[in-house]
């Protein structure tokens, strides 16, 4: 009788509860329910391994009247990534925070983590609207946390920006409430016939998702926002939250307005993704600082997942299901590889006590773990074998020359390199003269830190989950898709 | 009115054009009723008559338990910005006579609607929104902490909605019923119970939100 | 029906006339008058569309489904607010 769908919402939610009532055992509390929560995500990912779909119909009253949570191969493998994602911030986060910013980071942290196991298992177009409500709010307060001029208007920009995206979306629900008397996402996705009411519902609802979800050009809110929060809050927002959003796009692209969307539709979102590719790219190679780099690799990353869908949209079914996969293995590379660069930075920010590209040579030959974890995400951002990125660009370019699509190859390819160039650029102050001579550049007036060795941990597991686990283990995902793998 | 004004009015007189046109398509041709049948049928089995209050607190209270946990992130959000600002002056007579006659009407009143959402139009969030507004009088005839506890109590009583809604649903889960399913024997009164939690907490909440910071006074 | 009607393109304008404002203005306070106009505008197409002539109980879930909406509204307007707030008092 244990709902674990329920209890992955639930369990962030009570903990924050109690990290809220108690701030002096916040972190503790903290960390516990992160790893409860985890276990209640691997449970779900387990039976989901097993039984195909989950469903959970919220107090006993059966769609459309009650509310229902249910996971399939797709947000299943999404909700592993993202638990398995916030548990190692958790842990990185417990040492990252001095005691004044601690007690405020880990209740509207667990409320985060909530959202987005809420957002991830949502069948409810308007309980897809609280838990982005949820989300924003959180992430907003989270990114501000550090209290600087540039952080608070950053994430005050993003907070507006979410609002403008959230209330378009209601608009939408509003629409599609009064054409078809649902509000559940299976059941509105049986109802719905091509047409104006479809058009203007999925204009507005998947514009709202998209303005979040980070699409060229309505990705201009990102990088401040991005670079401005802590490293763990940094991670979070751009391996999970946009994430999250995307993720909507996806559902409401192949569940609900199925029959309602063509190559024409994925055409503009596979072209404005191209752009985001070659802007994010340039500007993340142009960036003279860690953070901002990262925060414009993730608009470039968005951008890759976008080019998926002229393909999905042109593709026959079983073509779908593998252009499908190599979507989710991109996402999941992604998360990993994004949270374990933004937890780098994170470390050699606070050694160096700044985050200048340029200066960062010392700070970095001084941190040999970290120096490895940062290539590793870089490795797996770039798209190099054996990372799992690698085998979903793979198949997105030979799908695109099956599909006599070229062009969609050719921005992979460009992109790829332009990753290549900003990766390798920061990667070379790795290689430089011997660690004593380092000894003296660093400190000076700014404030530095000492690393300490469980902190660099959770940095170097991600990103070898990103290389190592996704590019070899990643056969099964295919087979949670309910497919065969290519 | 530049260039770029008169484009965006454009665009957004031809979209409205668009919304309007659909609208009036969906309501005047579409079935009439939606779910409102469906759920009108099925109040008498949720333990209150009001039917709104049914679908918030028991067809739809996943959805209310998220919202009250924004409502939580909101104000923990609020507290993570700093400290409150500085009060106001102390309230003249008039005033001060004033706000002696009506806070405690509005607490009155909050009881009240809190009561009679049961069966009739009021419940948990209109009867918070009195207690707010009461908080927000009292902090603007010159009270710094607006008639709020003190910062460990208001803490408990902030997370006292969720802390409510979630340790309610976990229950019922673990007996066997579960989650948020409220069995008709008891449902009326784990509503009750519930709505009286996020009244409390609702109310803390707004009212600490005009505080526009933690308050962190020597008070604790 | 008219009524239903009126009610409806009424939100549809207000919540177009937020827009508008969200992205002309550019002062917060305005920026989160517009955001709160469209939230009005979308509670006014709810509420139109659970009206159910006079004889009959409206429709009880688009009601419900406003009351989330607004305290969703005012919980994000607190902490814009808040943010706003803060950043004014840096500038001094």
């Amino acid at each position: 009788m244990i709902d674990w769908l329920a209890l992955t919402v639930a369990l962030p939610l009570l903990g924050s509860v109690l990290a809220a009532a108690i701030p002096a055992r916040s972190p503790g509390i903290g960390m516990a329910t992160g790893l409860l929560t985890t276990t209640a995500a691997l449970s779900v990912g387990v039976l989901i391994a097993h039984a195909g779909e989950l469903r959970s119909d919220l107090g006993g009253w059966g769609v459309p009247l009650g509310i229902a949570l249910q996971a399939d191969g797709l947000s299943g493998a999404l909700l592993v990534m993202a638990n398995l994602v916030a548990l190692g911030i958790s842990a990185y986060a417990l040492g990252y925070f001095a005691s004044g910013l601690r007690r405020h980071f880990w209740p509207l942290w667990l409320l985060l983590w909530s959202a987005l196991n809420a957002l991830f298992l949502a069948a409810d177009v308007f309980n897809i609207y609280v838990t982005l409500e949820l989300l924003g709010i959180a992430a907003a307060a989270l990114g501000a946390l550090t209290g600087g001029q540039a952080a608070i208007a950053a994430n005050l920009r993003y907070l507006l920006v979410g609002l403008l995206g959230s209330m378009t979306y209601l608009l939408g629900v509003a629409i599609l409430y009064t054409g078809l008397g649902t509000l559940d996402l299976r059941l509105a996705a049986e109802s719905l016939t091509p047409g104006p009411l479809a058009w203007t519902a999925g204009a507005l609802m998947l514009g709202g998702l998209l303005l979040k979800a980070a699409l060229f050009p309505l990705h201009f809110w990102l990088p401040p926002a991005h670079a401005q929060a802590p490293a763990p809050v940094s991670a979070a927002l751009s391996a999970l939250v946009v994430k999250a959003a995307f993720y909507l796009v996806l559902r409401l692209w192949i569940d609900l307005f199925a029959s309602v969307v063509g190559p024409g539709p994925g055409i503009l979102l596979g072209a404005l993704g191209a752009g985001g590719v070659i802007w994010g790219s340039w500007r993340a190679f142009r960036s003279e600082r860690l953070k901002l780099l990262a925060a414009y690799s993730t608009v470039a990353q968005v951008g890759y997942l976008f080019l998926f869908f002229p393909l999905l949209a042109a593709a026959a079914l079983p073509k779908q299901q593998e252009l499908l996969g190599a979507l989710l293995l991109l996402a999941l590379t992604h998360g990993f590889a994004k949270a374990g660069l933004f937890l780098s930075a994170g470390l050699l920010q606070k050694h160096a006590g700044h985050d200048r590209i340029a200066e960062l040579g010392p700070a970095i030959r001084s941190l040999p773990a970290v120096a490895f974890a940062m290539g590793l995400a870089g490795v797996a951002l770039v798209g190099l074998p054996p990372s799992g990125a690698f085998i979903a660009k793979w198949i997105l370019l030979t799908e695109s020359f099956a599909m006599d699509r070229w062009w969609w190859a050719l921005v992979v390819l460009v992109g790829t390199l332009m990753a290549s160039a900003y990766v390798f650029r920061l990667l070379a102050n790795a290689f430089g003269p011997a660690a004593h001579q380092d000894a003296v550049e660093l400190g000076g007036d700014v404030q530095t830190e000492k690393i300490g060795r469980m902190i660099q941990a959770p940095a170097l597991l991600m990103a070898l989950v990103a290389v190592v686990l996704l590019g070899l283990g990643a056969e099964p995902l295919w087979g949670l898709l309910g497919s065969s793998s290519p | 009115m530049t260039l770029r004004h008169l484009f965006l009015l454009g665009t957004l007189a031809v979209i409205g054009a668009a919304l309007a046109w659909v609208f009036w398509d969906a309501v005047a041709v579409q079935a009439p009723g939606r779910l409102a049948d469906m759920a009108l049928d099925r109040v008498p089995e949720s333990g209150v008559s009001n039917p709104v209050t049914a679908v918030l607190l028991n067809f739809r209270a996943y959805d209310t338990l998220l919202e009250l946990a924004v409502l939580m992130a909101a104000i923990l959000g609020i507290w993570s910005t700093g400290p409150d600002v500085p009060g106001f002056l102390p309230a003249g007579e008039v005033l001060e006579k004033l706000t002696a006659a009506i806070v405690p009407l509005l607490i009155l009143s909050a009881g009240y609607l809190l009561w009679v959402g049961g069966h009739a139009p009021g419940g948990a969030f209109q009867a918070g929104a009195l207690l707010g507004a009461a908080g927000v009088i009292l902090r603007l005839s010159g009270r710094p902490d607006a008639g709020l506890p003190p910062l460990t109590w208001l803490r408990l009583t902030i997370v006292l909605g969720v802390l409510a809604f979630v340790a309610a649903a976990l229950v019922l889960m673990a007996a066997g019923y579960g989650f948020l399913t409220f069995p008709l024997a008891v449902a009326k009164w784990v509503i009750l119970a519930i709505e009286s939690a996020a009244t409390l907490a609702i109310g803390a909440t707004l009212a600490a939100a005009y505080l526009a910071g933690e308050p962190l006074g020597v008070r604790t | 029906m008219a009524t239903q009607l009126l009610f409806g393109l009424v939100g549809i304008i207000l919540f177009l006339l937020g827009v508008w404002s969200f992205l002309a203005h550019r002062p917060l306070l305005r920026k989160l008058i517009a955001l709160n106009v469209m939230g009005a505008g979308v509670f006014h197409v709810l509420v139109a569309v659970a009206y159910r002539g006079l004889e009959k109980t409206p429709d009880p879930i688009p009601h419900a489904l406003v009351l989330t909406g607004i305290v969703v509204a005012v919980s994000a307007t607190a902490l814009a607010l808040t943010l706003g707030q803060r950043l004014e008092h840096e500038d001094d």
